[in-house]
């Protein structure tokens, strides 16, 4: 029964951070129907630039994540303006493909700059784990998930209570209707690209700071993708329930029935609900009107 | 106010579409386009509006004028916020948002909020059956209350010029009587001028000052709408009346053919 509890647990903590991922996933694909497969290279590009930050540079943490983030926002900027501006208007299949390039691009770019072995972060918080009863959790995992879900909750009112979110929403649903009332759609996907790459960066953040970085990391993005097919690619509260399914069933497969069952039994928890609903849990309807 | 000169309109580089048009749109009036389909009115209408260029349309020749500055190279966001505003054809709400933020969408160019307020209730009291429906998600509305949306939805914009294309789209008689009626009194209440695109003549005629006829890529025919609901071809050529208002003969048929052919 502990073990249950314990595996739930760090299942749920270690999903907070699968869910800002897939955050980052939701964001660019409702906004421009992209399925943006570099987002993991994101965040590893973004554990890395913040090690830099921390370690090279010896910053403290409340100066590193500032200028880590606006160096994201960059990035992002960058991103559309290179890459994805030229495809606005071709086949959503051309800019996917763009995406998978950039995983790569991003990849190499890294390995030249840092070079492949891993980097361990400077200690943020005490290593000292928490006892919860039985229940011993790792302090770097509970800050990590308060800080997912700040963040969650930070971009929920974002995108609901502020006016660039209800444009960001429309720009989403139609890109004409958009540029017909007199919305830059171009402006639009530079912000989708910058605050995705944000997240990734604080994602990086919080992943290095368990574990280290190195160009592996990347593959972190595997496990956002059954997390925002499992909640819905446009559902940003989706996001967070899939990411926290794929924590918690990664988790409990991985400690209860054989530790390599954890990275498959999210793919296979995916299958079965894409089986009943194929727009996942939260995903939007297309609105049928008969 | 809004002038077109001689202007050509080409997709992907090689279908020509409009052949040099030229219309007018004077400070408050209505005007008509009218045209059987495939005619270039909505292309015109998109030429004005900036929305070709998400079509691979481009103005290749002629210009485009309001109030004597150019602006058929700008992008259609400048073009809002010059004033003029297209509703396109086919009830384009965003879906998934709420009537309400659907109008908030139109209004987001205005930076006071008391305004914004002003307007929604100005929009509510030309639209009373969208105020029951404010937080309806407006993918789920009908035919006819989506239709009014989206030009309450640009009229939170309030533009100079609206670019109102087939607003009697699949709506029922009583329907667009309504909705034109309303379209005239935006008309005459906010000063708003407005170039309406219809295929249902005689409806679009009623409320306008001027109208222009286009076929395959031209003007063919414009006058005052007054001259225009008593035009003999007009009436041939829409509502397939001849002059005892019988049906007509397929014989009759090959002369409007030929007729039309002349005339272009």
């Amino acid at each position: 029964m502990t073990n249950l509890l314990q595996f739930l647990i760090t299942g749920i903590l270690v999903g907070g951070v699968y869910a800002l991922i897939a955050l980052g996933l939701v964001l660019i694909y409702k906004s421009s129907r992209v399925f943006n497969f570099a987002q993991g290279d994101l965040v590893m590009l973004g554990g890395f630039v913040t090690w830099t930050l921390l370690a090279q540079f010896g910053l403290p943490l409340w100066a590193s994540l500032p200028v880590a983030l606006v160096l994201a926002w960059m990035v992002g900027l960058l991103v559309e303006r290179l890459a994805l501006r030229p495809l606005i208007g071709q086949p959503i299949l051309a800019a996917v493909m763009v995406t998978l390039a950039l995983s790569y691009f991003f990849k190499g770019f890294t390995i030249l700059l840092w070079s492949a072995y891993r980097r361990v972060f400077p200690e943020l918080v005490p290593t000292a784990p928490v006892k919860l009863g039985e229940i011993v959790l790792s302090q770097h995992l509970l800050w990590t998930f308060v800080v997912s879900v700040l963040a969650f909750g930070l971009l929920t009112i974002f995108f609901w209570r502020t006016k660039t979110g209800l444009l960001m929403r429309a720009a989403a649903e139609d890109h004409q209707v958009a540029q017909s009332m007199g919305i830059s759609v171009k402006g639009v996907f530079a912000l989708t690209w910058s605050i995705a790459a944000m997240v990734a960066t604080l994602g990086g953040l919080l992943l290095g700071s368990i574990n280290g970085v190195d160009p592996t990391l990347g593959a972190i993005g595997l496990k956002a993708f059954p997390a925002v097919l499992v909640g819905g690619l446009e559902s940003i509260p989706g996001a967070m329930i899939g990411g926290l399914t794929v924590g918690i069933v990664e988790g409990l497969a991985a400690g209860l029935i054989d530790p390599s069952l954890g990275e498959i039994a999210p793919f296979l928890v995916l299958l079965l609900i894409l089986l009943f609903k194929p727009e996942g849990l939260f995903g939007l309807k297309r609105i049928e009107r008969v | 106010m809004l002038a077109l000169k001689n202007v050509e309109v080409v997709y992907s580089d090689v279908i020509l579409v409009l052949r040099g048009v030229s219309l007018q749109v004077g400070q408050g009036n209505i005007v008509a386009l009218l045209g059987s389909n495939g005619a270039g009115k909505t292309t015109t209408l998109k030429a004005i509006s900036g929305l070709l260029s998400t079509e691979l349309g481009r103005v290749t020749a002629g210009s485009i004028q309001l109030d004597g500055v150019r602006i058929d190279r700008k992008a259609p966001e400048e073009i809002v916020k010059l004033g003029i505003v297209q509703i396109m054809e086919g009830r384009r709400v965003l879906e998934h948002l709420t009537v309400e933020e659907n109008l908030l969408v139109g209004a987001h160019l205005c930076r006071n909020p008391a305004q914004v307020r002003r307007d929604l209730e100005m929009v509510y009291s030309y639209f009373p059956a969208l105020t029951g429906l404010r937080h309806r998600t407006s993918g789920y509305l009908s035919g006819g209350e989506q239709q009014m949306l989206v030009i309450g939805r640009a009229l939170m914009a309030r533009p100079r010029l609206m670019l109102l294309d087939e607003p009697s789209l699949g709506l029922a008689p009583l329907l667009v009587q309504e909705i034109f009626r309303i379209i005239k009194r935006i008309n005459v209440d906010e000063k708003t001028s407005i170039l309406l695109v219809e295929q249902n003549a005689m409806a679009a005629l009623a409320i306008a000052d001027y109208g222009y006829v286009m076929d395959n890529g031209r003007v063919v025919l414009d006058g005052p709408a007054e001259k225009l609901r008593d035009n003999e071809d007009i009436k041939e050529f829409y509502l397939g009346l001849s002059d005892l208002g019988q049906r007509k003969s397929y014989r009759e048929v090959k002369h409007y053919k030929r007729r039309k052919r002349w005339l272009a």
